[in-house]
């Protein structure tokens, strides 16, 4: 008895030092942890990224609660993976809700914090300012300094781009109070500063942000903050002008009061503008009506062609067939090259003047040239062809894989009450196999109605439609819109770009729940559980 | 006459027909023409790849077999192209993204296998739910959320490899999260229970029991999220803009960009290296693949 429980005592003695050393190693690193959370944001808060700090203190929160609840023990092994998944898959939806409210884009990317950072940044060069009587220097490597002398009387200095120098060796002064000898430095003469003056115009001398610039030949001003701001009136004032820019928060910028706005605004929340732009207008509306049918009639062809030549071939090749390992092999090849490559090739096989596939169909029908670039249906036609000769791999494979796990014994039965082979197919194989890839026909769908390098490689969504406001093209479906919007045009229109995938997202879940329900997948996941 | 031998032909079609090895024989003909124009369809592109890295035309060409190989344009892209940066570049992030995914999804699905607690089972569904929705449909916001961390975290912002392999590892809990609590369920609890029972941590457990069993799917998940971060576009596309920082994907994309006279065959050059990886390695583990592949599909 003694010695159990000496045992005993000795195991609690042990278990007791490994949880305070334990407790120790966790409150030291939730220490680091949270130090590092707290300056991150911290900086974020204070430039005016209130979105991101909020997430950031979410994470900080749940992570120490995990860390120091004990009946949370379990999620101390997922705890990074959750913070990954709520920082890069769960905020950027919350995020892109709130950009869609706001005029985030070109113009308007900073809060107005830092929007008025940037403009009290700016400088300008007080007209007739002359600070300074100058004199040029150069020495053996052509580089130029600048001797200052103030006005006032104080003490002159030399100044090189971007620096000042502190200590160096001065001698004599001529009578107009410039050094006659610098040490390493040499005098200009007047009339290679002549030839010297172009380039040097432009030039900033001395330490930022104590910058002057030449006004004259012998005189030089320092350059002044331009636009400062007030914040009992909520206001810049351009000193260079005296022109007020009062705050406009509905628009997003400083304006003055004939209209004209500085530049970078800020970002402000706009309501209900992005979503009622394409509401209301019909040439919004319009063009995206038609890529989002073209978007479903897409993904739905991609995947019910993919899906039946994969059923096809995984049945042809099932059983009973020669070389039938060689012949899978060589069909993975072309699923295991990554897809970006394969489409550009495609891209290549299908041009107009040289493409294999091209040349060749132009001449089975008969076609002197064909251009499915520039053809709103011929390039639907390539882009189902080519998302087809991408995509059925994948569907051979996962089909040839549930059709083995299809008991045999269910096909003999079927054989005794004499039922034939395509008895077999519609009433056994195809029901039992659908139950097994169902869910994968839908994660399919979704996919495919999301297949963005398809389309943006292949013709970059064109041909282009007629008339749009914002460049739309035929073969474009939402989320290449999307890209576009946010992306590639000149003026970025993050805050429409947003409500659009906002409604995608909202497009998405309905079809996702739906099929889901229908398929009775939630249940099964609930009980596999 | 005519009917007399109408029913005697037929009568020879059904003689033949009814001898199962003829039937046998009709249909793996009928299957080995069905193959060739598949394996004609799925591998003529990639043929033709080969074909136009060996061309030495520089365009886009309409033959299959090269009139005069040259090796050229092997030499141009390996070295008068950046694609030794390329390669090295995207193996990077594709080897820390995969391995810290890996281990992200091999600590969370242990813990969805070996605990039970509340909200478990809506957690594991949250998880599915948030696959729904791709993050390049967010992309946007990924866009904003580098470009704001990256004026405190360079490192992590836009035009970083961190920012990137950030946004990888976001993915990590993910539909491999369900594909490796499968396997761990398989793993009688028995063994974890004699080892708790003789005083070993839930750590040691997993480190030296559990973790050598599920080692191979582990390395097979690793290995398919590198080949995906490997082959992934978009992503480097948004987030990288300086050409020194370019991933093989887009640095090829890049190069060949519009102008697919000029750079057709050493971009054919290019797309043949930067296949033979994956190739092999597909072709080696496609057992292991077509059933990651099927896991979620079919169950026992």
């Amino acid at each position: 008895m003694k010695t159990v429980n000496l045992e005993k005592e000795k195991k609690s003695a042990r278990s007791a030092s490994l949880t305070t050393g334990n407790l120790l190693f966790r409150l030291l690193g939730l220490f680091i942890f949270d130090a590092g959370a707290l300056w991150l944001g911290l900086n974020l808060l204070f430039d005016g990224y209130w979105p991101f700090a909020a997430i950031i203190l979410v994470i900080t929160i749940l992570i120490n609660v995990i860390w120091l609840r004990p009946e949370a023990y379990p999620l101390r092994w997922m705890s990074p993976g959750l913070a990954f998944m709520i920082l890069i898959s769960v905020y950027p939806i919350i995020y892109t809700v709130y950009i869609s409210f706001t005029n985030y884009g070109t113009g308007n990317l900073l809060p107005k914090v830092q929007a008025i950072e940037v403009l009290e940044k700016r400088t300008f060069l007080p007209e007739k300012g002359a600070d300074y009587n100058t004199a040029l220097y150069t020495n053996d490597a052509g580089e130029f300094a600048l001797w200052l002398q103030p006005k006032d009387g104080a003490e002159g200095f030399l100044v090189l781009p971007g620096q000042r120098v502190t200590s160096i060796h001065v001698g004599a002064f001529d009578p107009d109070g410039f050094p006659e000898q610098l040490a390493g430095w040499e005098r200009v003469s007047k009339r290679d500063m002549l030839k010297a003056i172009s380039q040097l115009q432009d030039v900033e001398f001395g330490e930022p942000p104590n910058v002057v610039k030449l006004t004259g030949l012998n005189t030089a001003a320092e350059k002044k903050q331009r636009y400062v701001y007030d914040e009992e009136q909520d206001a810049i004032v351009d000193r260079a002008t005296d022109i007020i820019y009062y705050a406009d928060d509905v628009m997003g910028a400083f304006v003055a009061e004939d209209g004209k706005a500085l530049i970078p605004g800020y970002t402000v929340g706009v309501g209900f503008k992005n979503y009622n732009r394409f509401i209301s207008n019909p040439a919004f509306r319009g063009p995206l009506f038609l890529i989002f049918i073209w978007n479903v009639t897409f993904a739905f062809l991609s995947v019910l062609f993919a899906f039946s030549l994969g059923l096809l071939i995984a049945i042809a090749f099932g059983r009973d067939m020669p070389a039938k390992k060689l012949i899978k092999s060589l069909l993975i090849i072309p699923f295991a090259i990554p897809g970006v490559l394969t489409i550009l090739v495609w891209k290549g096989l299908w041009n107009p003047i040289n493409g294999a596939v091209a040349t060749t169909l132009a001449g089975w029908l008969g076609m002197s040239s064909l251009n499915v670039f520039a053809d709103p249906i011929g390039v639907k036609v390539a882009l189902l062809i080519v998302n087809v000769w991408l995509a059925y791999p994948y569907f051979m494979l996962i089909t040839s894989g549930a059709l083995q796990a299809i008991p045999q014994d269910m096909y003999e039965a079927a054989d005794l009450d004499g039922a034939g082979a395509w008895a077999q197919f519609k009433n056994l194989t195809f029901p039992l196999l659908l139950v097994g890839v169902g869910p994968l026909l839908i994660a399919s769908f979704i996919a495919n109605f999301n297949t963005f390098n398809v389309i943006f490689l292949f013709n970059g969504g064109g041909p282009p439609m007629v008339g749009t406001p914002t460049p739309a093209g035929h073969s474009d479906i939402l989320i290449s819109y999307v890209y576009r919007l946010a992306f590639a045009s000149a003026g970025q229109d993050f805050g429409y770009a947003s409500a659009i995938t906002v409604i995608i997202f909202f497009v998405l879940a309905a079809v996702t729940l739906y099929q889901y329900r229908y398929m009775k997948v939630w249940e099964e996941v609930g009980e596999s559980v | 006459m005519s009917s007399f031998q109408e029913t005697h032909e037929l009568s020879r079609w059904q003689k033949f027909w009814q001898s199962q090895k003829n039937q046998r024989r009709v249909t793996i003909a009928f299957k080995l023409v069905l193959a060739f124009f598949v394996l004609g369809f799925s591998l003529y592109p990639v043929l033709y790849t080969v074909s136009s890295a060996f061309s030495s035309t520089q365009g886009v060409s309409r033959q299959l077999v090269p009139d005069d190989p040259t090796l050229n344009n092997f030499r141009r892209i390996l070295f008068e192209e950046p694609f030794w940066l390329w390669i090295w570049n995207t193996t990077k992030i594709a080897l820390i993204a995969s391995v810290l995914a890996g281990a992200i999804t091999t600590l969370t699905a242990y813990s969805f296998s070996r605990f039970r607690f509340r909200g478990r089972s809506q957690l594991l569904l949250l998880i599915l739910m948030i696959q729904v929705f791709p993050a390049l449909l967010a992309m946007v916001a990924l866009f904003a959320l580098l470009t704001q961390l990256g004026q405190f975290i360079p490192s992590m912002g836009i035009n970083s490899h961190g920012g990137l392999i950030l946004i990888y590892l976001g993915g990590a809990m993910g539909i491999n999260i369900w594909l490796m609590k499968g396997f761990f369920d398989s793993i009688p609890r028995d063994i974890d229970e004699s080892a708790m029972v003789d005083g070993a941590t839930h750590w040691q457990t997993f480190r030296y029991l559990i973790f050598p069993l599920v080692r191979p799917i582990v390395v097979v998940v690793v290995i398919l999220t590198f080949f995906g971060v490997y082959g992934d576009w978009l992503l480097p596309r948004i987030m990288l803009t300086q050409s020194n920082l370019y991933t093989l994907m887009l640095g090829l994309q890049i190069f060949i960009g519009d102008n697919y006279g000029q750079n057709w065959s050493v971009f054919a050059a290019g797309a043949v290296l930067g296949s033979l990886l994956p190739i092999t390695v597909y072709l080696l583990l496609q057992d292991y693949i077509v059933g990651g592949l099927t896991a979620g599909s079919v169950k026992g």
